[in-house]
């Protein structure tokens, strides 16, 4: 079953310009930040996106939830259409749909204590009075590992370290019993020797809540860890999506191999595939395939023409294709 | 087969040491008290040798860094050890001596570029004016000696043309390599330099200071990334709480970890080529006002014994390995 | 070496006192200074009619004695005790420029509020408006106020709370701007919290500390305010005692060399201004960006 289908999603922010700017040319200017892009969530499922800062990833998980409002495209979310959706309607919808922010010092208020801020989510959807609210609070609390949890119940989150702070983070975002979470970066602000412990924790959410999840990062490696399936993105557009094993080991688009022979790792496989300079502009990406100025297979066909994002399980956006198993 | 400390460095000494570091602390005080950033910490760099200082946030990596810099800022203090470079001890030398080091004979990289770099200058001035402080050539000679190291660092050498905004980060931390071997020093310290970048980048600023190994010079990488200190470095330094505790040699240090820190830290990193589950590392890095007794690591240690948390661990050689743990008493 | 350790058990004491209430931190040493200040002349305020030795509006020596030991401040044209009508002066001052400033406060944190959250037509029509009276100078704009009003102690208040709105506006409508996209209003925002929700819990909380340096800062510079009013006579007739009104009474004797009717009452005054600009500026410094609390 679906959970989640994105459809035509697409993000356009206007430029900011200078007054000179305005002053002599009169077209608005776009960083297209998101550009039609498709993909779908299964229930229970935890789908992998991953790209390169700059690459639109997060604008998809703010859209998500309600934070960006999306230029066009259709969010449909349980069968319904969030974009159409307005005011308490759509509001009535996040008690379903939660986030879970990277940066951890930035996403408590520095004023209220970490208890009010399990709380909050409980009140504003009317599913407990104060009382059980408290109650279910303190559950959630010992459930991510911050116990004593009455202690923690009253504490300010300066008194807290950035670990201890996302995993208030993640309760907050569990509290409500979600049937859809997005995680975005949510460990890589945290130390090393703490990231696998965040990373289980939200695991075991999944597998107790049935919880479907779009992870975003930008580490290969964590995404392989935490998907089910994973989905590429470039410049705006998915390049490549499919399961895990699939995706790591048979890679379709030469910018997937680019970035799997990038990761740092143990045990190193070299696969022998170039990329060329620097990623282009949002305003103004490269006709054709935007990957072409850097791809060193690239051919006419991809600087003329767009490639869609084809296949069956395992869909790439490519007009040629690689054929490679890496194990 | 256990050999002593003295030994070891018996054996490597006599060999091409460029850096030998005995006993180094430097401490930061605060209100709070006495924060000890780095704790009597010795290690040795051959010359071409590509070490990666590997620790979590607060575990005092960049402070080392920073201490052979001599860079240290108020409320931070270098209050014991020796630093002897190519023989001569850092810590001795007047200032005026030691600005002649920077740059010329060491050269570091730091995290962020930007803060390095001035945003009103073009970066061919930057890297002239560098190399005309420490030597007496020409403007035009400069420049051009400034167009072939930005091309060393593989961006083209009209880039100096350039303001830094109009670069993306990468581009940016190539002209801060270049800047920082401007003056062709023997050691490099690249402190976090690809933690801002995106692996594509991260690898190709790697390569660059692969060459810069194969070229001659001694590297140090200080990173929190262990998998790409492991894949890049010859020898790799792991740092608890201001700590040494375990180096060796890369590849014989990921296959077989000695402390339990180190074997924590393996286990709890995902790698994406290697298919295994991640284990918690239990507990939090600790307070280093008020560090745990005995071996900082205990309360997180999954072999702590009685003696682990009444005394400090000894440095104890293993084969070619130093180990930092009561274990291998 | 005594006289030393007992320095440092005033501020021991000190200290000790008000740590709870002020964290340590750099600005800490102001904010107690400006505190001791106010809180001596509040008391004196209080306990004006056990401490003063006359009383304020009746004979109490020969008029226009230079200070003594029967008169400290010596007396004024009339023969009143001039120390005494320096302590009974402080209640009127007080009372005009905290009702003032609670007013102000109460009417322009919410207009912030409000205009800085939701942005838009009406708050550029608010800000335009507050603009326009920012620029005026304070006195002026409150003489204007006072002089249409009449004279009186309730309608000195009504001018000051009007002259000092537009700083706790653009205070507050500032905040309210950066606080309003930080993650964590984000957070509540897609906790699906609605609009009151997130002024009321995520942004005014993190208001309060601004807000309370704005207090402390405008009621130093309305101190001044209500000084120059009274001085004018728009606040109290004779033979209330109020600083700003002595000063007006003693002006005509200074140039025969009677120096003491518009020193001391001048020199409150200031005093008292200090004491909250201490205060404000103190807190500023402890509460200063970057600082968590």
């Amino acid at each position: 079953m679906e959970i989640l289908k994105v459809e035509n999603l697409k993000k356009y922010f206007p430029v900011q310009k200078s007054f000179i700017e305005v002053l002599f040319s009169k077209e608005l200017e776009f960083i297209r930040a998101v550009d039609r892009i498709n993909f779908s969530v299964e229930e229970g499922e935890i789908l992998s996106l991953v790209g390169e800062s700059g690459c639109g990833k997060t604008t998809v998980g703010r859209m998500l939830v309600g934070l960006e409002e999306p230029t066009d495209g259709k969010i449909i979310f349980k069968n319904k259409d969030l974009t159409s959706l307005r005011g308490e309607e759509r509001r009535a919808m996040h008690r379903y749909l939660q986030i879970i922010f990277q940066d951890p010092y930035a996403s408590l208020n520095p004023k209220m204590k970490i208890g009010d801020h399990l709380m909050d989510p409980l009140l504003i959807h009317g599913i407990a009075s104060n009382n059980e609210a408290k109650k279910m609070a303190i559950e959630m609390l010992e459930r991510v590992g911050l116990v004593p949890a009455e202690q923690f119940f009253n504490r300010l989150p300066y008194q807290l370290s950035g670990g201890q702070r996302q995993r208030v983070a993640i309760a907050r975002a569990m509290v409500l019993k979600p049937e859809f979470v997005v995680a975005d970066e949510p460990v890589s602000m945290i130390d090393v020797s703490l990231r696998a412990a965040i990373l289980n924790l939200l695991l075991s959410f999944k597998e107790e809540y049935r919880l479907s999840m779009l992870f975003i990062t930008h580490d290969l490696s964590v995404a392989r860890l935490v998907g089910d399936r994973i989905a590429v993105m470039y410049l705006g557009k998915i390049v490549e999506i499919g399961g895990v094993d699939e995706v790591i080991h048979e890679p379709k688009h030469p910018y997937t191999a680019a970035l799997l022979s990038a990761v740092p790792s143990f045990e190193k496989r070299d696969l022998r595939i170039d990329i060329k300079g620097d990623v282009a502009n949002p305003r103004s990406p490269p006709p054709g395939c935007r990957y072409h100025p850097r791809c060193p297979f690239a051919r006419r066909e991809c600087r003329e023409i767009e490639p869609d994002l084809v296949g069956d399980t395992h869909k790439v956006a490519c007009h040629y294709p690689l054929e490679i198993r890496v194990d | 087969m256990m050999v002593a400390i003295a030994e070891i460095a018996e054996r490597t000494e006599g060999n091409d040491n460029v850096l030998k570091i005995r006993n180094l602390s430097t401490h930061y005080f605060s209100r709070r008290g006495v924060l000890k950033a780095v704790d009597r910490v010795s290690m040795d760099l051959k010359k071409q040798e590509f070490v990666g200082i590997v620790g979590e946030s607060g575990c005092g990596k960049s402070t080392l860094a920073f201490s052979i810099m001599r860079l240290i800022q108020p409320p931070g203090k270098i209050v014991e050890g020796e630093i002897l470079f190519n023989g001569k001890d850092l810590l001795k030398l007047k200032d005026e001596e030691m600005r002649k080091v920077r740059g010329k004979e060491i050269g570091m990289v730091f995290q962020d570029p930007m803060t390095s770099l001035d945003p009103l200058e073009k970066i061919g001035d930057q890297i002239v004016e560098t190399i005309q402080m420490h030597e007496d050539i020409g403007k035009n000679e400069a420049l051009e000696k400034a167009m072939k190291l930005l091309e060393s660092v593989g961006l083209p050498g009209d880039r100096v043309n350039y303001y830094p905004h109009q670069l993306s980060g990468g581009q940016r931390q190539r002209v801060m390599i270049a800047l920082a071997i401007a003056l062709n020093p023997t050691l490099l310290i690249a402190d976090e330099p690809t933690t801002a970048l995106d692996v594509i980048v991260q690898e190709k600023i790697m390569e660059i200071l692969q060459n810069m190994k194969e070229e001659g010079r001694s590297i140090i990488l200080i990173t929190h990334d262990f998998s790409l200190a492991a894949e890049k470095s010859d020898r790799i330094v792991i740092m608890y709480a201001g700590w040494i505790v375990e180096m060796g040699d890369s590849s014989k240090l990921v296959k077989e970890p000695m402390h339990p820190y180190t074997e924590g830290l393996l286990e709890s990193v995902p790698d994406i080529w290697l298919q295994k589950k991640i284990k918690t590392m239990p507990g939090f890095p600790p307070d280093l006002i008020n560090p745990p007794s005995g071996c900082k690591f205990h309360p997180r240690c999954p072999h702590a014994m009685e003696v682990c948390k009444r005394e400090e661990p000894p440095l104890i050689g293993v084969n070619e390995r130093l180990v930092k743990c009561w274990l291998y008493k | 070496m005594k006289g030393i350790g007992d320095t440092m058990e005033v501020k021991n004491l000190a200290t000790r006192i008000f740590r709870p209430i002020i964290p340590e931190a750099e600005g800490r040493n102001m904010v107690i200074a400006g505190l001791i200040i106010v809180i001596v002349i509040l008391l004196m305020a209080i306990l004006a009619d056990l401490i003063a030795p006359y009383n304020p509006t009746k004979l109490a020596g020969r008029p226009l004695s230079p200070p003594s030991l029967e008169n400290p401040m010596g007396t004024d044209n009339l023969g009143r005790d001039i120390l005494s009508r320096v302590i009974h002066g402080s209640r009127i001052v007080l009372v005009v420029v905290f009702s003032a400033a609670i007013v102000s406060m109460s009417i322009g944190v919410p207009i912030g509020l409000i205009s800085g959250y939701f942005g838009g037509k009406l708050d550029r029509a608010i800000s335009m408006i507050m603009d326009s009276m920012y620029a005026f100078p304070s006195l002026i704009l409150a003489i204007a106020i006072a002089a249409v009003l009449g004279p009186s102690v309730v309608n000195a208040v009504v001018a000051i709370s009007v002259v000092y709105v537009p700083t706790y506006f653009r205070m507050v409508r500032g905040q309210t701007l950066s606080l309003k996209s930080r993650l964590f209003v984000e957070a509540a925002r897609a906790a699906g919290a609605g609009n009151t929700r997130i002024m009321s819990r995520y942004i005014f909380p993190n208001l309060v500390t601004t807000a309370i340096v704005v207090f402390s800062l405008s009621i130093a510079d309305a101190i001044l305010t209500e000084a120059g009013l009274s001085f004018l006579g728009f606040i109290v007739t004779a033979p209330t005692p109020d600083w700003g009104f002595d000063l007006s009474s003693g002006r005509p004797y200074l140039p025969s060399g009677y120096w003491w009717m518009i020193t001391f009452p001048g020199f409150m005054v200031m005093l008292l201004a200090l004491g909250f600009a201490l205060i404000g500026e103190g807190l500023s410094e402890v509460y200063a960006p970057g600082r968590e609390r």
